[in-house]
Order: structure tokens, then sequence, then C-alpha cells
């Protein structure tokens, strides 16, 4: 090799490292999506890792000094409704969205705005359950949001600008998008709302540059496909499955694990007989084409709304690689995730649905449990054990951690025609006369075993996701409007701040210059927290 | 951000009315374009008003069995959770077969069933977060039920409500704990508006047995309002109670007016023990306590105070 070529592998070299070096500060890659752990000041995904751990290895907030927290600043949106968003920092700036389909960055040492973008909403939308977004994706030099009138829309991470804007499928049917997208490597995975509208579900993937869809995976299988038949009649074309939480994803295996809701009408079996594939499932896709590796269904034929969409996380523990989630049905299900075969499922709350399991461990719902006109009182309620509030895994205790709620409702059928865009439960809920009064708990359960090992009561059901972090602590907030730090150990609370509004939102955690945040989303408004 | 990009922010207005700007990032030529829109928009409405105005007026289903009967099912799914099965009254929500308090015509119900009513747990149309809301047609249907429901107010008096009215302030001891027209006790709920929300049976049950409807199970639409009427004995490390009605409640706090009035803001870490009961503060007046007659001339009190 001449001394030339050497001058120009050394010139390659730094231009190859000058370039790694403006990426690194102003690109989101998938490089750093995968090794989000690498940049703990950061969080760059919806649960913070791709693993959906919900897991911040900052630590200088600790068990130790929590007790002098304080608030650092607050953000309003000036905006009603639920305010749900789990924010993205990346280099100082945060990303959030909010009620109505806006998005905004900030600075996030400060709180100041530096561009807000509001959706132009067609005024016939109906999406259930509020006007609520989740949050953005981040990849390359854009942000991306999946919107209420069933969008799926990029914006210039700098300046807010929009990009490109797809829609997805016609709103007026009755779907919406809510959920925080998920970027994967150059593509961007959303799945759709609107299981209460009799919608046919899936789960799509968009080009980050051009916003053209690569894949689309019907989360009910139309004719001629597997799962076909568990639908009766022409059921499966308003058979619901929707998909909208965020997924997780093994680069590993180039697999995206994404749980789906409940088949349609939510609270009537009648006229749907069969399975209802793939409602109520954890999907195993491979994440280039959408095909389906594996599917688990956690509830067959469901009646009692038993959606599926709650964060499931990827734990790997004694050389398995299991991924676990608690589900709205009340029951703690850990999978294999090489094959979707179930190794164990406990429930972690009162459950009166389920008088037994099958073959294969999964909980069946038992012929009493079956709503009728007149109603009967099953529990978990309408609302279910818990819901898409994010849970959390802290390896450094090994204990999953999820918001409950104790609740026992009425489930009664309210018979109903499907009509396109009009909703369709085929059901309504009350409260049970006889009923104790609600409450809720944060509760710590061993995936070991499947048992709680402790649990801190809320007074009331809270829908506040929780944080662990490697200071030793979790965060999760309740519906009176506390922000609470507890022992991520012992569940004992350690810290407390009275907010205003009640939580609708999972709290996450970033630092800047050296400083840690944590961050909540309550009433309109997000604060953040860190020491003096 | 600028201060006119604050301003643009501002100018955006209340939700469920087209968004016509903000679309893109803020900048002062959003601001401008913004307020220029509006102009237009306020001009197109101001044709379209009278037109709009008809439709928000008129039941196109008045008298329709059918749509009563698709209301019925719109009830359950969207009202009966408050209002109770057949629109009897639930824990929260009124009876609403007799008058309604907020106004009866066919406009004022679409109205506050739309907008919700203002200092009430009654949510605006499709922000209790639970439900997906309804069509204005919905709501037309759901109104041509209740109107297939409706009772009329007996035209007879059920008592005397002169005699009822000494009773409630005097050898009844009502006004001990309750408030009519600004006269009387704290510790139970004002009746000034009872009359004309609850129906006659409701307000017989609720004095023969006032526990049965003691609010338990409160959900998310109506949590920002105070646990009122819980009955609680608070504990503290001395041993003194505190025996009263909870005003509100956290994780961390609680807020009791005891029997005698009196307010008592306590932190959960420095009391003994929180005894919560189902059992209300109010003595169940049976036929010894107060007879049918006086019973009926109360109720004819607050009947007369609820028309007003």
């Amino acid at each position: 090799m001449s001394r030339a070529n050497d001058r120009l592998h050394l010139h390659a070299l730094i231009l190859i490292l000058i370039a790694l070096n403006v990426t690194a500060r102003g690109q989101v890659t998938f490089e750093r999506l995968i090794n989000a752990a690498k940049e703990p000041q950061n969080w760059l995904t919806y649960s913070g890792d791709y693993a959906g751990r919900r897991f911040s290895p900052l630590d200088q907030i600790n068990t130790p000094n929590v007790h002098s927290l304080v608030a650092k600043w607050v953000y309003q949106t000036a905006a009603t409704g639920k305010f749900e968003t789990t924010p993205l920092v990346v280099d100082g700036i945060l990303y959030a969205t909010g009620q109505d389909d806006r998005a905004f960055a900030l600075d996030a040492r400060t709180g100041r705005p530096i561009w807000l973008y509001q959706r132009q909403l067609p005024g016939d939308i109906r999406p259930c359950c509020g006007r609520v977004n989740r949050g953005l994706a981040i990849l390359g030099d854009k942000v991306f949001m999946a919107t209420l009138d069933a969008h799926v829309i990029a914006l210039d991470a700098k300046t807010g600008n929009l990009i490109w804007d797809t829609s997805a499928v016609d709103y007026k049917n009755g779907y919406s998008f809510t959920l925080a997208p998920l970027a994967v490597r150059n593509f961007i995975v959303v799945g759709i709302s609107g299981g209460e509208y009799g919608i046919r579900g899936f789960i799509d993937a968009y080009d980050a540059d051009t916003g053209k869809r690569k894949w689309r995976f019907y989360t009910v299988p139309g004719p001629g496909e597997p799962g076909h038949d568990s639908w009766e009649g022409e059921s499966w074309k308003i058979g619901g499955a929707p998909a909208w939480i965020t997924g997780v994803y093994d680069p590993a295996t180039n697999q995206l694990f994404w749980p789906t809701g409940n088949p349609s009408p939510s609270n009537r079996g009648e006229g749907r007989a069969g399975d209802n594939l793939y409602s109520n499932t954890l999907l195993a896709l491979d994440a280039d084409t959408g095909k389906l590796n594996w599917h688990f269904q956690f509830t067959k034929h469901d009646e009692h709304d038993w959606d599926a969409t709650q964060v499931p996380i990827m734990i790997d523990a004694g050389g398995k690689h299991l991924i676990a989630q608690a589900n709205r049905n009340g029951f703690f299900y850990v999978v294999d995730r090489t094959n979707g075969k179930l190794l164990s499922a406990n429930a972690y709350a009162k459950t009166t649905w389920s008088g037994g399991k099958d073959a294969e461990g999964r909980a069946v719902a038992n012929k009493e449990s079956s709503p009728t006109p007149e109603g009967r009182t099953v529990c978990p309620g309408a609302l279910g054990t818990t819901n898409w509030m994010s849970p959390s895994f802290d390896s450094q205790t090994g204990l999953f951690y999820v918001t409950a709620r104790e609740e026992c409702d009425i489930f009664s059928t309210a018979p109903q025609p499907y009509e396109a865009g009009h909703a369709y439960y085929g059901s309504a809920y009350f409260p049970s006369d006889k009923a104790e009064p609600y409450w809720g708990a944060l509760r710590a359960i061993d995936p070991d075993s499947g048992h709680v090992k402790w649990e801190f009561r809320h007074i009331s059901p809270s829908w506040s996701g929780v944080l662990s972090t490697a200071g030793g602590l979790l965060f999760t907030g309740d519906a009176e409007g506390n922000f609470i730090a507890l022992d991520a150990a012992t569940g004992k609370p350690v810290w407390h701040f009275q907010m205003g509004g009640a939580v609708y939102a999972s709290p996450m955690a970033f630092a800047v210059d050296g400083r840690e945040y944590v961050a909540i989303a309550a009433g309109s408004s997000l604060y953040t927290f860190g020491l003096p | 951000m600028s201060a006119t990009c604050a301003r643009a922010w501002l100018c955006y207005h209340a939700r469920r009315t087209p968004i016509i700007f903000m679309n893109r990032a803020c900048s002062l030529v959003s601001c401008v374009h913004a307020l220029r829109l509006r102009t237009l928009e306020l001009a197109v409405l101001l044709l379209l008003a009278p037109l709009s105005m008809t439709a928000a007026d008129r039941n196109p289903f008045t008298g329709d069995p059918k749509a009563a009967k698709a209301g019925e099912f719109e009830f359950r799914i969207n009202c009966a959770f408050c209002h109770g099965l057949g629109a009897r009254g639930g824990g929260r929500g009124p009876d609403l077969h007799a008058q309604k308090r907020h106004g009866s015509s066919d406009t004022d119900l679409f109205q506050n069933i739309s907008n919700g009513i203002a200092g009430t747990a009654m949510p605006a149309n499709g922000t209790n977060g639970q439900g997906v809301g309804m069509t204005d047609e919905e709501i037309w249907q759901i109104i041509t039920y209740l109107r297939s429901i409706e009772v009329k107010a007996p035209s007879q008096p059920i008592g005397n409500a002169v005699h009822g009215k000494q009773l409630f302030y005097g050898d009844a001891n009502c006004s001990l704990c309750h408030m009519v027209e600004g006269k009387g006790g704290r510790v139970g709920p004002d009746l000034t508006g009872a009359g004309g929300s609850r129906t006659v049976e409701a307000l017989i049950k609720s004095v023969r047995n006032p526990s049965q409807k003691l609010a338990w199970g409160l959900t998310e639409p109506t949590k920002e309002f105070a646990q009122e009427y819980e009955t609680v004995t608070v504990t503290m490390p001395d041993g003194k109670q505190i025996k009263g009605v909870t005003l509100n409640e956290d994780n961390f706090s609680l807020q009791v007016m005891d029997t005698n009035e009196k307010i008592h803001l306590l932190e959960k870490d420095k009391i003994s023990s929180i005894k919560k009961s189902r059992e209300s503060l109010m003595p169940v007046y049976d036929n010894t306590l107060l007879s049918d007659q006086d019973l009926h001339d109360i109720i004819a009190y607050l009947l007369s105070v609820g028309s007003k």
C-alpha cells in the first residue's frame, strides 16, 4: 500500500468521522434508536426503548435525594380534554403532542416553545374516548404523528413544517389514530383506532422519507387467509380488532410485537361466533414485510371489551427471550417470544369473568359472565384491570410494574344494527349498586412467579402509567392530580407533588446539561421536575 | 417562540369548532392568515345562521316511535351510567321523567346534551372521555325517547307546602343539616333544587332510607367534583375523633366537614385512622319520626321551591 493511498484513507476516515459526528448531533438514526440505552439523556421512542420497558438509566435523582425534588417548568397547551402524551427528548429539545392533534417542540431546559403545529381536523371526526394523542416518533430530521382523521404525517423536527401527509383510511367510517408511531429502520409503524365503530383493524408501515405505504397487516383476516374461519358469516368485515397502542420491536429478529384490541361489537358475541382472530392478540410481524410469524390470542371471542392494547415488554432472563403483558382482562401473561407459546398466566387483580383455563393455560370466559339485556356483574369492570397507560420493567429489581383498577360493573347488551361511522358497541355498562367503591393500585409483579410482590393503593383508579429509573425509583400519577415517587423495591411513597389536574399519561425522564428531569402530563399542562 | 406566535396560539379558538389555521408551523404569516380566515368564516356563519338555528331547534323525529326506540339504546349507552336504566335516576344524574331543572324545551335538551351543564356533573357530548359521543341525529333520538317516557307533574299538590316549610325549619329538624334558598345547615346537600330535579318517589326514598343513594364509586367524568356527603370518622393520634362528611380526598390529604360544620384540613400521614361508611349521617326518618302526611308536606314545600 502506497503512502498516497494511506493519506487518502486517512482523509476518508476523517470525513467519515465528521459525517458521523454531524449525524449524531442532528439526526436520529435507526442505530441510535437500537442503542437508546447508550444515550440515557435522551428519550427516543414512546416507551423509551424498543423493548417497551419505560426505564430510564438516569440515576441523578435517586432514593436518597428524591425528597428534595422540585418543579422546574410547566408548559400549558391551553386546550381541554385528556392530555395523554409521552414526550420525546433529543439533544436538549423536547417533542410532544397535545389534545386535538397539536404537536410542539420545546427547549427542554426551560419549556420555552420552539415551534407549534396544529392539525386542521375535519368537524365530523368522532374518535372514541376523547380527542387525544399519545406522542410522536422521531427518525432522521423528522417527527411523525398519527392523527384523529386517520392520517400519518411527517413534520420537520426543526420547524414543525409539514413534510408529507398520507391518508391511511377514510375517517368517516369510524377510523382514527391516537397512538405514538414507532420508527423502525426507515419506516414508521402505526396501528388504527376505532374498535367502537365496527372497523376492520390494521397495522401499517410508511416510508419515512416519502410517506408511501410499505405494507399493511389486516388484524381481521379476509377470505382465504388463515384465521378467517374464526368469524361467523360476514362479521369479519366489521370485526374491529384495532391496534391503538404502540408495539415493541426486537432488532435481533427484526420482528414487531404488536397487540390488538376488542372484536366488534365489544360486548355482544351474538353474530360473530368463533375465536374472532386476531382480536385481543399479540402479533409477531416481520418488520420488513408485515407478514405474520406467530400470534397469541389472550381472550378468545371476547364479550367484555378486553382490549389487549397494553404495551408488552420484552424481557431477557436466564437465556430466555420472553415478552410479558399485564392484560386488561386481569391476567399477567409471560410468552416465549421465539415461538408465541404461553409460559404463564396469573391473575393480578380481582377477576370473575373466567372460571378456568384451556390446555394452553389461557383463561377462558365462563357462561355466567356473558352479558345479557338485563345485565350481569363482572370483574374487572368495563374499563378493565388496566388500560393503555404504560407499565414498566426495571431489570435492577426484576419487577414488572403496572397500574391496576379494582372495579366491577354490570355488563348489558343493547343490540343495535351496524351503520357505517356510527357507534357500534352493542352494549352498555353501569356501576353495580352492590359494588364496592372503585379503587386502584400500582402493583409490582414478579414475572418469574407471576405473583404480586407489593402494591401502592390509590384511593381511586389512576390512568397514569409508570416510569422506573436507575435511581431506584418509580414515578406515577393519580386521578386527583398527584405526581408520586416510590421506592422501586418496596413501593413506599417517598415524594409527591399536587399538579392540580388528573393524570392521563405515562411519565418519562431525560437530562440536559447534566441535569436530570422527570416529566408528566397532567390536566392541560406538561410538568417537569428536577433537583433544586 | 415569538410574541406573535404566542398570539397566534391564543387565536386558536375552542375545540369542536373548525380549526382553521395553525395547520403548519407558527409564524406571523399564519396568524394574519388565520385572522383573515376567521372574518371570512364569520361571514359564512352569519349567512348560514338561520338555517343552522332551525337544525338545532326542531326535533325531526317528534313522536316517531322508531326514533324513540333507537333513542332508548343510545340512552343506555351514553346516559344510563349516571341517569339510570330507563332514565329513573342513578347515583349522580336525576330522574328524567319529570320536569327538567335546566330547561325542558327541545332546544334546551339539545343544548344541555350537546354542551353539558356548567356547574354540574353533566358533561358535554363526547367529552366524558369514555364513549364516542353522539351525532345530532342520535341526540334527537334520545330526546324523542325522553318525551316518550315523560310524566306530567301531578296537578294536585301532594301536601301542604306552608306546613312543610314550618316542619323543614322546625320540628322535623331538616334545616339543621340542609339549606334551602340560602337558609339552613351545611352538612347535607342543599335542597333548593331537589324538588325540581328529583321525582316525588325519589325524594320519599331518600328521606325514608337516606343511605341508599349515598354516592360511591364515582368515575372519572364526575371525579372533578368533591366526594360530598360520604360519611367519615377520622381518629387523631391523641385519640380524638372527627366525624363528618368528606369534602374531598386524595392519596395524601383529606378535607372533612364535621357535624358542627367545622372544616378540618388533614394530612393522612399525621392521622391514626380513617373509617368511611356507606351509612349516611342522616337519620332514618321512618313513620314514627315523620308521618306520611308530614313527609308529603315537606316534599310539597321542596316542589314549590324547585318549580320556581
